[in-house]
């Protein structure tokens, strides 16, 4: 597989991100190369090989159904770039 | 030409967990925004959320309630997309491998029973809330993240209910089964349930699908049956003079009782999903399986199945008395108190559903527990309350909570059944209506029920109506 320069474009759109035509150019190359270089492990037989997800079994990890203390409504604002009373305050959506 | 049209649902409901989905935030609806976040459900890096068992576990109950099967491991998803209200850029979810399958619901429509397929129920976190304040200079959005990762199971149906009326009906039997099971308050107005419809017509007998359009933002179960009849209308309008459906998400809007198309930039179709990294397979052990279906209490359907068959009650009694399941509890309470199922429906039916819908209140919060409606309705069995005398007596016990004995004792509301004093009502009320005397006489005999009327009217609703209607009878000459 072969990554376009249309290709990188639909991406960047979706994660947001404004590229020139020349990093559109660059990224398609650079990517395909990287899918590349991994798609040689598609190369491996895996015929008879249980799929699995993890390399060590691990036992599940639960939490209980205990509400813990949250942030402050502070410390939750703390870091957001603009605010309007308790609330986060973003670019009009609708 | 005739149409048909097929519709499919998606509900979304929220489990009834006291914290969040990956960590331990408050759940609980109605706090003050944004006091209900820690770093995992706000998205910082680094975070790593852990499932809480009690979700699992309740969507493991709704999908043994709807007979669906649970896949032994299924695997959760990130769904990537960028909106103000989901501080991580991806809700976590289940795509290819969901935990249910299969099932589905039993609606009742016209008196007929139908099943309803479900394809899918798996487990997902909620996004935050956002607020769009009204006014035309206001150039920006509010977010409350307190909604984001509080426990959701999505119910998808099979495109199987055939009319605006039937997918009410689903909702309604589907949330039954939610209550019932206590996997989910299914309140739409607090968001606990909500619901988006996806519906196509097609000309009757045609097999192949017509262009489907999604629904979204109805706030009832009565907007969505609207909105479908809405959108069913416009897409035959639009067949009917040679046009095409648009494939296209459409918002329902309330107050115009219209449906009108999303702006396309509000959201991608492409989620890009992928197995969640932070997140092991989930594993549903046989043993853990077997002891949720231990827990699962009997369902509405099968509930009202048996009130129909051990009550030997009506259809239509039945199922309003397991229309939830703390009435239908209440019910068989009071039955086990007093042996007489169809007047104990009929009590619960008529007087206290009366007293719940003008109260606005739910039969837990009503202050006549089941054993003190037992001993009124006794009281009224053994003729001393009258039947006006006793609906009186629930009317205040409900207002003041007190025993049948207290508001008894306190009102003086013994039922007058002495002879003599029985007879002297009668007498009055027989000179009273001359008229009616001779038409009873000259054989107008379902006048009977006039006097003895009148005689329990003139007591103050004290007399006892058998011993009267004997009486009327002996003065009138039989």
């Amino acid at each position: 597989m072969t990554f376009q320069p249309s290709d990188v474009e639909r991406y960047a759109k979706l994660a947001r991100l404004a590229l020139s035509e020349e990093e559109k150019a660059r990224f398609a190359r650079e990517l395909s190369s990287v899918l590349e270089y991994v798609g040689q492990i598609q190369k491996v037989d895996t015929s008879g090989i249980t799929e699995y997800e993890t390399v060590v079994p691990l036992p599940p990890a639960w939490r209980e159904d205990v509400v813990e203390p949250s942030l402050s409504v502070e410390e939750a604002l703390a870091n957001a770039p603009d605010r309007k009373d308790n609330f986060f305050k973003v670019p009009r959506v609708l | 030409m005739e149409y048909e049209s097929v519709i499919g649902l998606e509900v979304h409901a929220q489990l009834d967990t006291a914290a969040k989905i990956f960590c331990g935030c408050s759940t609980e609806f109605g706090a003050e925004g944004n006091s209900q976040t820690c770093p995992i459900c706000l998205g910082m890096p680094g975070v790593l959320p852990v499932l809480n068992k009690r979700a699992v576990e309740l969507a493991l109950r709704s999908i043994l309630a709807v007979g669906g099967q649970v896949q032994p491991k299924s695997i959760f998803a990130r769904k990537n997309y960028f909106y103000p209200d989901l501080p991580k850029g991806y809700q976590i979810s289940q795509y290819e491998r969901p935990l249910g399958t299969g099932g589905s619901v039993t609606v009742h429509l016209d008196g007929l029973a139908k099943r309803v397929g479900i394809t899918r129920i798996h487990l997902e976190e909620d996004a935050g809330k956002s607020f769009h304040p009204e006014g035309r200079a206001i150039e920006y959005s509010l977010v409350d993240v307190n909604r984001c990762g509080v426990p959701l199971i999505e119910i998808v149906s099979e495109p199987e209910i055939r009319s605006p009326e039937e997918a009410y009906a689903y909702l309604v039997a589907l949330k039954q089964i939610l209550q019932y099971t206590e996997v989910s308050r299914a309140d739409m107005e607090k968001g606990k349930l909500r619901c988006d419809a996806n519906v196509s017509v097609r000309p009757k007998g045609q097999k192949e699908f017509g262009t489907k359009t999604e629904l979204k933002n109805m706030n009832s179960f009565r907007a969505v049956q609207k909105a479908l009849e809405v959108e069913i209308a416009r897409q035959i309008k639009i067949i009917d003079s040679g046009g095409k459906v648009v494939q296209e998400t459409l918002l329902w809007d309330e107050d115009r009782q219209a449906v009108a198309p999303m702006r396309a930039k509000e959201f991608s179709d492409d989620y890009r999903y992928f197995p969640e990294p932070d997140l092991l397979p989930l594993e549903v052990s046989m043993d853990w399986l077997e002891s949720v279906r231990k827990g699962l209490p009997e369902l509405p359907e099968a509930r009202r199945r048996r009130f129909i068959e051990v009550f030997s009650l009506s259809d239509y009694d039945a199922s309003l008395l397991t229309s939830e399941r703390a009435i239908a509890d209440y019910y068989e309470t009071a039955v086990g108190l007093y042996p007489n199922p169809k007047m104990v429906a009929n009590w619960i039916n008529v007087e206290v559903f009366r007293f719940l819908k003008e109260k606005k209140i739910f039969i837990d919060d009503l202050k006549v527990p089941a054993a003190e409606l037992a001993a009124l309705l006794k009281k009224l069995d053994s003729s001393s309350l009258s039947n006006t005398m006793a609906k009186e007596v629930l009317a205040a016990m409900v207002e003041t909570g007190k025993t049948v004995e207290a508001v008894v004792a306190q009102k003086g509301l013994v039922q007058e059944s002495d002879e003599a004093v029985l007879d002297g009502w009668v007498r009055e009320v027989i000179s009273a209506f001359p008229k009616q005397r001779e038409s009873y006489k000259a054989g107008k005999k379902q006048l009977l029920g006039f006097f003895v009327g009148e005689t329990v009217k003139k007591s103050g609703g004290k007399a006892n109506p058998k011993l009267v209607s004997t009486l009327v009878k002996k003065h009138l000459g039989e």
